[in-house]
């Protein structure tokens, strides 16, 4: 049955609530900018990343709509970073491991 | 059959009629409906088959005896070259969904075209302009490009051939390919007729619904590939590079990481149509239709995980020599039960050897031994011995012309009637099928037991100890080449003066089958509903 | 084909799938990106060091704030509102190119001081810095393509809302704009912290 049968009204974000995501992100950018000024060593590196995708999540919720959308696209948007996450990951089989056991 | 069809027995011509007010070529190239759009790649595709075909006899030839002969050694680099970008990006890649996906797909599920009509005709010339971009590479520039298909760093950065060019066309072709894998996605989400649950999808449209994913996920690699491969000729980036800091491996990595999986865009859509023809010639439902289903999803899954093993070579860690190679392993699985369940609907059934199913078991022998030959270049340790060596040209030739190759004359012979209107010989057929047969293993077989004695691929020239390989090899191409000829002479025949064909010649049950031959232009007169599966077949009354 | 014309649902998930090969294909200069961090750490810590946080941080605003302005103009087109819509939009235009602007003089600053694809000055640094400064020219080059293509894309958007044939019953094409537009976002949003913030 094609899904857009039940396609009913689009739900409508309030400016309320798109600008109060928008403050959200810019301070998350402050922190970010704070954050690096401390030596955490390994920590920046992940601490960066870490609140990058938690603002990527916020785009993608509340800007992108997507957490009004159906499950289908949900589970298609994470399809494709799992295979991104594996095109990625397992290249560090190789890089990770590149030069150990040879003289 | 051998005299011209009278006027009153011709058939309907359906979306083949003209149009009328618009002229004969505008109708066509100008065209929204998916099945025109569909004719207009298989005639591209197969047009450049015949360049392809012919490259590759001009190799042959060369080959047939050692040390300095008819073409140059320039040359004969960019004959391979041009061989292998031709029949991989501009014939193998879109071979069967772009036509046959195209024409089949909205039909199969009671649709009257694909989600997106109009971008389905921008693919198109998408295509063609890639199409044109290759044939300038050739042509301009200080020669063709000369690097093989896959164009290795840091060759292809250095080489002063016509690369640049070369890639932009392969960029365009991936962008097309896209387009092809997002319009088929969204066709089969959104366009089911009522009654078609996922459960009665025809196993073809299973198999273009993995292929398409895999033309959406993996596809924008190449496509950053291929730019890299452009900036670093233009711009002198310098990611590749090892004086400056590259590592030529990760391109490889990259490359490979779209272009393996890209053999299975190549497969997935030829083991979709012998799933469509085995039932209808065993008449018998098929087996394990579930198992069938899933399993496209899982090559195409697991298929994404393996490109390394195209680098046991290279140097590499180790460790991931080990994990690529068990990888390579698992998807002989999937594949596996594809071939067994195909075995097991024909077995009992009541089967008629007509050319579709021909075509089909020789998919399935051909598919059989290029993927068990396979398995020997997946094992890390036999695949130092055979890599890049013969052995690997015959393996894939075995797979990709043997394979996804007989799966598009299988379905050019299944849906002939149903496309056209009009019926082959089928006679004629079944020899054209006997010689290619003849052909293909005269051509590529001496190949696998060269590579096993060590002579390398793409080398102009070789030692005397080849020799009898050698032209034995030549002589199966010139043989393999008249069986395509009388292949194709044979459906052109058919197409200007076969007996009309019926709606449903073969005693089908999916949709397509339901409607005239050719199918009228909105494929539906009454939108179907569907209420039964693919392969219920209706009890037979009379042989076809 | 008129009876199946607005497949909204349909549009969507074709948009959808266009954004994520757009997400795949920057992939796989991320996969370079992280294949060369885990060989150069220090030399990539170096490098990042001649980039301007304070621009950067600037660029990173201006973009977040562009994908705000965006998402009201959706939200504008589904309460009818036309006007807000428009102006919205042109806010959105103008916060794009100003991150160009100020692009555009980032990479002057760079080429001045002879930080440019395949210089001679950068090929003096070490390996590690002359491949971070060759990603991030590729990576922020691609993405500035992206914003421009991105700004093309809502100006056309904007001539057909102010034309009517985007409106309150029938957005999707704003809609789609939208969604390629916090996508280009989104990739910045990674960006930054992977040239500016890895020192």
């Amino acid at each position: 049955m094609p899904p857009d049968a039940k396609h009913s009204a689009p739900h409508i974000l309030s400016p309320g609530l798109l600008t109060a995501v928008w403050g959200a992100l810019v301070c998350l950018t402050g922190l970010t900018i704070a954050l690096a000024r401390l030596d955490l060593g390994f920590w920046n590196a992940v601490a960066a990343l870490s609140i990058a995708s938690v603002k990527a999540l916020l785009v993608i919720l509340f800007f992108m709509h997507l957490k009004y959308e159906n499950r289908l696209l949900k589970w298609l948007l994470g399809l494709a970073c799992l295979v991104l996450a594996i095109f990625i990951g397992m290249t560090f089989f190789d890089l990770a491991y590149r030069g150990l056991g040879t003289p | 059959m051998t005299e011209a069809a009278s006027p009153q027995d011709s058939p309907a011509r359906g979306f083949l009629t003209p149009e009328p007010g618009r002229g004969g070529l505008a109708s066509w190239i100008f065209s929204t409906d998916h099945k025109r759009i569909g004719l207009l790649y298989l005639t591209c595709i197969m047009t450049l088959f015949a360049v392809g075909v012919c490259l590759g006899l001009l190799m042959r030839l060369k080959l047939m005896t050692p040390g300095n002969t008819i073409i140059a050694p320039q040359t004969y680099n960019a004959a391979f070259t041009l061989h292998g970008v031709i029949m991989i990006f501009l014939v193998v890649i879109p071979s069967i969904p772009a036509s046959f996906g195209n024409i089949l797909l909205p039909l199969q599920l009671g649709a009257s075209d694909v989600s997106f009509p109009r971008l389905n005709l921008f693919s198109w010339w998408l295509y063609v302009t890639g199409a044109l971009v290759a044939l300038v590479s050739i042509f301009t520039g200080s020669g063709a490009p000369d690097t093989g298909w896959t164009f290795y760093v840091p060759f292809s950065e250095r080489t002063t051939t016509n690369v640049s060019v070369a890639v932009l066309a392969v960029l365009i072709l991936g962008f097309s390919s896209i387009l092809t894998g997002l319009n088929f996605i969204t066709t089969i989400h959104q366009q089911r007729a009522p009654g078609m649950s996922w459960r009665r999808l025809p196993l073809l449209v299973w198999s273009l619904y993995a292929t398409a994913w895999i033309q959406v996920l993996a596809t924008p690699i190449l496509g950053i590939t291929t730019l890299l491969i452009f900036s670093e000729r233009v711009l002198h980036l310098g990611l590749f590079d090892p004086s400056r800091g590259g590592d030529p491996l990760l391109y490889q990595h990259l490359f490979w990481i779209y272009s393996h999986p890209a053999v299975y865009i190549m497969i997935l859509p030829a083991m979709g149509v012998i799933s469509e023809i085995i039932p209808v010639f065993a008449h018998k439902k098929i087996f394990g239709y579930k198992m069938i289903a899933f399993s496209s999803l899982a090559i195409a899954f697991f298929g994404s995980l393996v490109w390394a093993h195209h680098m046991f070579t290279s140097g590499m860690s180790d460790v991931a020599v080990l994990v690529f190679s068990f990888l390579t392993f698992i998807v002989a699985v999937p594949s596996a039960i594809k071939v067994f369940n195909w075995l097991s609907t024909l077995y009992k059934g009541s089967i008629s050897l007509e050319p579709p199913l021909l075509y089909s078991l020789g998919f399935i022998l051909m598919f059989s031994i290029g993927g068990l030959s396979g398995l020997v270049q997946g094992a890390a340790g036999a695949d130092i011995h055979v890599h890049d060596t013969y052995f690997v040209v015959a393996h894939f030739h075995y797979v990709i012309f043997g394979g996804t190759g007989l799966g598009m004359f299988a379905a050019m012979h299944f849906w002939f009637p149903k496309i056209f209107g009009r019926m082959y010989h089928r006679g004629r057929a079944a020899w054209a099928f006997g010689i290619i047969m003849v052909g293909m293993n005269t051509l590529y077989f001496p190949m696998f037991v060269m590579g096993l004695e060590g002579m390398p691929r793409r080398y102009y020239d070789y030692l005397p100890q080849f020799a009898h390989a050698q032209f034995i090899s030549t002589v199966g191409s010139w043989v393999l080449a008249l069986g395509l000829l009388l292949m194709f002479h044979n459906l052109y025949a058919g197409l200007r003066r076969g007996a009309p064909a019926g709606p449903n010649p073969w005693g089908a049950a999916t949709l397509e089958w339901s409607v005239a031959s050719p199918p009228p232009k909105e494929n539906f007169p009454e939108p179907p509903v569907v209420s039964k599966g693919p392969y219920d077949f209706a009890p037979r009354e009379h042989h076809v | 084909m008129s009876e199946k014309a607005k497949d909204y649902a349909g549009a969507k998930l074709g948009m959808w799938l266009f954004l994520f090969t757009e997400i795949v294909l920057f992939g796989g200069l991320f996969l370079l990106y992280a294949g060369y961090l885990h060989r150069y750490r220090a030399d990539f810590h170096q490098a990042a060091r001649d980039l301007n946080t304070l621009l950067g941080g600037l660029n990173t605003v201006i973009l977040l704030t562009s994908s705000l302005c965006v998402a009201l103009a959706v939200t504008a087109l589904e309460r009818g509102r036309q006007g807000q819509c428009l102006l919205s939009l042109a806010l959105t235009v103008a916060l794009g190119l100003g991150f160009l602007v100020n692009k555009f003089f980032e990479w002057s600053a760079k080429f001045s001081h002879g930080l440019y694809p395949g210089s001679a000055h950068l090929h003096q640094l070490p390996p590690g810095q002359e491949v971070f400064f060759g990603l991030y020219f590729a990576m922020t080059g691609l993405h500035g393509v992206h914003v421009l293509v991105g700004a093309g894309l809502l100006s056309t958007v904007t001539l057909m809302v102010r034309r009517g044939r985007v409106r309150q019953e029938d957005f999707v094409i704003l809609e789609n704009a939208g969604l390629y537009w916090h996508v280009v976002d989104l990739i910045w949003i990674f960006l930054f912290p992977l040239f500016y913030l890895i020192t």
